[in-house]
């Protein structure tokens, strides 16, 4: 049991953290909610007016980066994934030479700072027609997302008994039917945490998504942004930007709360004696 | 409903290690047959190559006509049990035991009539749509089971089915597995360490060591003709006593007491005339010499200080220490004392602990002298070289038994036949 003192200082802790973690978000919120007047007010609270939704929403530029962010992350996401998952199944079952060399180059991969080859590719890309494209940006964020992927799923691959696949084999599964069946939906946490990684990623990136379109068709909403001009050009569209960031926030919020439900400790209790 | 042939099969590993070497071993259709041996000996390597879990690097494996060497597990018609159960986490009982007929596209309505039947079989009936997660050690146990029972194979394979059970549910499953196992007429090999359960459960016995099987037979042929060192110490329990002897004629040079030997018992050690051998005598062929009566004259009599009695109610375990000059090497017997702790030789002015089973009324005491009996027609000779057994009969190795009662039958001396085991 926890003495009073214990959780006094607990309390004092958890509000420390929640107060540093959440008071960016309220503000910006609230900044978001603001009308151009009121922007500078130092307030937390001035009234609520959606204003700014409305210029956001009504911003053809907006809508489409923000239908280039969540097609071109949700694609990268799956692809990234499916690779992964075959590829760490693979690392986690089987010997083979050059499993080390993998590995380690997977790491290798993930180690590249984004900006130091974020030049080069801007020259092949326009060479090979891919700037300014959705495969234009799936491929980057696809390949530095793959090494984490990999080393996410297979952590829970490993976890997984191997007798499992075994005891699907003899029952007269393919090895494919036995990962398809037995052990992806047991990874299933694994998928998922390895899904939001991905998929947060490629939300987030700026300098692909900055350097690698020039347009609506590719551009998404963290490059978008940075060209937001708001209603007018001739008054600070703070209020806007804010809007669009909180928009923004919204479909990793709900993303992460749909899976978060799925990543579930103790999946895999009761398969084996425990 | 198949039989199983192992011809020659050797397991090698690339690093040139050995886990099962040359093993030749015939299961009849519908036969029980159990697979046992320290851990380390090949027996659960030799049950995953007949699964095609393992590939066999030599000899030639046979299921019903087939060789399957090279056909996937799926292919094999076999079931398997493991050790760990092996379940569906995220699947209901229900789905576990129905998973497979539902990968070979069984009819729905069929896949429900079988898993109802083998739910009944196995009392799971309640427990059909729960998740292995909240089912207790023996309901998992079961389902495993069932697992293999919907299938209806050709041969049901079992990695140590009970090891994970706590000692009653073990021996209550025991039955259990017996009893299915006798109403379904499949085809099984069993592998398990307990020589207890090899001794209750199987139709037959292959006793395996080092990747090699050392002898095949009845539980009781085992028990009664150990073909050496090795089979002797293993099967049985508490383990045989062993202890140097040598042989002057029709004497035996015990530690304890010159035994006169019997004609049969002649006959079999002739060979061993003059030359250091190790004698082997299972606890309850000692007895408290007041309590002996008629059977006093085949056996020999002799003074013990006991230091400890184990009373089980039913009998009583006297372990006694003995002493011999002779110093008896065998590594059979190293091995065994590894895994087990039994097959010590007393020897090099050593002492030996010997273990008694005698009857409960026997008035045996801690710290006191008692006069016990052995009966020297049970006594076993091996050679120390090879622990080759001098007194074994009959070779059954890798033949399944023709005949109920063929071998020796029962611990009736008379019917014990003597002739020396042809190599």
């Amino acid at each position: 049991m926890h003495t009073a003192r214990e959780r006094v200082l607990w309390s004092i802790g958890i509000l420390v953290v929640l107060l540093y973690a959440l008071i960016p978000v309220v503000w910006i919120t609230s900044l978001s909610l603001k009308t151009p007047d009121q922007v500078g007010d130092k307030k937390f609270f001035s009234g609520i007016s959606f204003e700014n939704y409305e210029v956001v929403f009504s911003d053809d530029t907006f809508i489409a980066a923000l239908i280039n962010s969540l097609g071109i992350a949700a694609i990268a996401t799956l692809i990234s994934i499916v690779l992964a998952a075959m590829a760490a199944y693979a690392l986690s079952r089987l010997e083979f030479a050059g499993k080390a060399v993998i590995l380690s180059g997977a790491l290798a991969v993930a180690m590249f700072p984004p900006i130091s080859v974020v030049g080069s590719l801007f020259d092949m890309w326009r060479a090979i027609g891919l700037y300014d494209t959705w495969p234009g940006l799936i491929i980057p964020y696809m390949t530095f997302t793959l090494p984490l992927a990999i080393y996410t799923l297979s952590a829970f691959f490993r976890e997984i008994p191997w007798e499992l696949e075994q005891a699907a084999q003899v029952d007269g599964a393919t090895p494919f039917q036995a990962f398809r069946k037995i052990i992806v939906p047991l990874a299933a946490p694994g998928v998922f945490t390895a899904s939001i990684l991905v998929f947060i990623f490629a939300w987030n990136d700026f300098i692909f998504a900055n350097t690698l379109t020039s347009t609506d068709a590719a551009r998404t909403v963290p490059a978008a942004l940075a060209f937001f001009t708001g209603a007018s050009q001739f008054e600070q569209p703070i209020g806007a930007v804010s809007a669009a960031a909180v928009v923004v926030t919204v479909p990793i919020i709900i993303m992460v709360l749909i899976f978060q439900r799925r990543i579930v400790a103790g999946l895999t209790a009761g398969a084996v004696k425990g | 409903m198949a039989d199983i042939v192992l011809d020659k099969v050797t397991k090698r590993y690339p690093d040139g290690y050995e886990a099962v070497r040359e093993m030749s071993l015939t299961i009849e259709d519908g036969e029980f047959v159990i697979l046992v041996g320290p851990s380390g000996c090949g027996k659960s390597t030799a049950l995953r190559m007949i699964a095609g879990l393992e590939d066999i690097s030599e000899g030639e494996l046979r299921i019903g006509d087939n060789v399957v060497n090279d056909k996937a597990p799926k292919d094999r018609d076999i079931a398997m049990v493991f050790q760990n159960y092996a379940l569906y986490p995220h699947m209901t009982v229900r789905e576990n035991m129905g998973f497979a007929l539902k990968l070979a596209k069984t009819d729905k309505g069929e896949i429900d009539k079988k898993v109802t039947e083998a739910a009944k079989i196995l009392d799971l009936e309640q427990h059909l749509d729960r998740r292995p997660a909240n089912l207790s050690g023996g309901q998992r146990q079961r389902v495993a089971m069932g697992r293999a029972i919907v299938r209806d194979p050709a041969a049901f394979l079992m990695d140590e089915p009970l090891s994970n059970l706590d000692a009653k549910l073990r021996v209550q499953m025991r039955t259990e597995v017996s009893r299915i196992q006798k109403n379904l007429g499949t085809t099984t090999v069993y592998v398990t360490h307990d020589q207890t359960e090899a001794m209750t459960l199987g139709d037959r016995v292959a006793v395996m060591r080092s990747g090699v099987l050392q002898q095949v037979g009845s539980p009781m042929d085992l028990y009664n003709s150990p073909k050496n060192l090795f089979v002797a110490g293993f099967i049985g329990s508490p383990a045989m006593n062993f202890m140097p002897a040598k042989l002057a004629g029709d004497t035996l040079k015990l530690p304890m007491v010159d035994v006169q030997l019997s004609d049969e018992l002649r006959g079999a050690a002739s060979g061993g005339e003059g030359k250091q051998l190790i004698a082997g005598i299972r606890p309850e062929d000692f007895e408290d010499s007041s309590l002996v009566g008629e059977a006093a004259h085949r056996g020999a009599t002799f003074n013990a200080k006991i230091d400890l009695v184990e009373s089980m109610g039913s009998e009583l375990y006297v372990h006694f220490t003995t002493s011999s000059d002779e110093k008896i090497e065998s590594e059979e017997l190293r091995e065994l004392a590894e895994d087990s702790g039994a097959g010590e030789v007393p020897g090099g002015g050593q002492e030996g602990q010997i273990v008694a089973r005698l009857d409960p009324t026997s008035k045996a005491t801690q710290g006191e002298e008692l006069e016990l009996w052995l009966d020297s027609t049970k006594i076993k000779l091996f050679d120390p070289g090879d622990g080759r057994s001098l007194t074994a009969t009959g070779d059954t190795d890798g033949q399944p038994v023709a005949t109920e009662g063929q071998g020796p039958a029962g611990r009736d001396p008379a019917s014990e036949p003597g002739e020396q085991r042809d190599e």
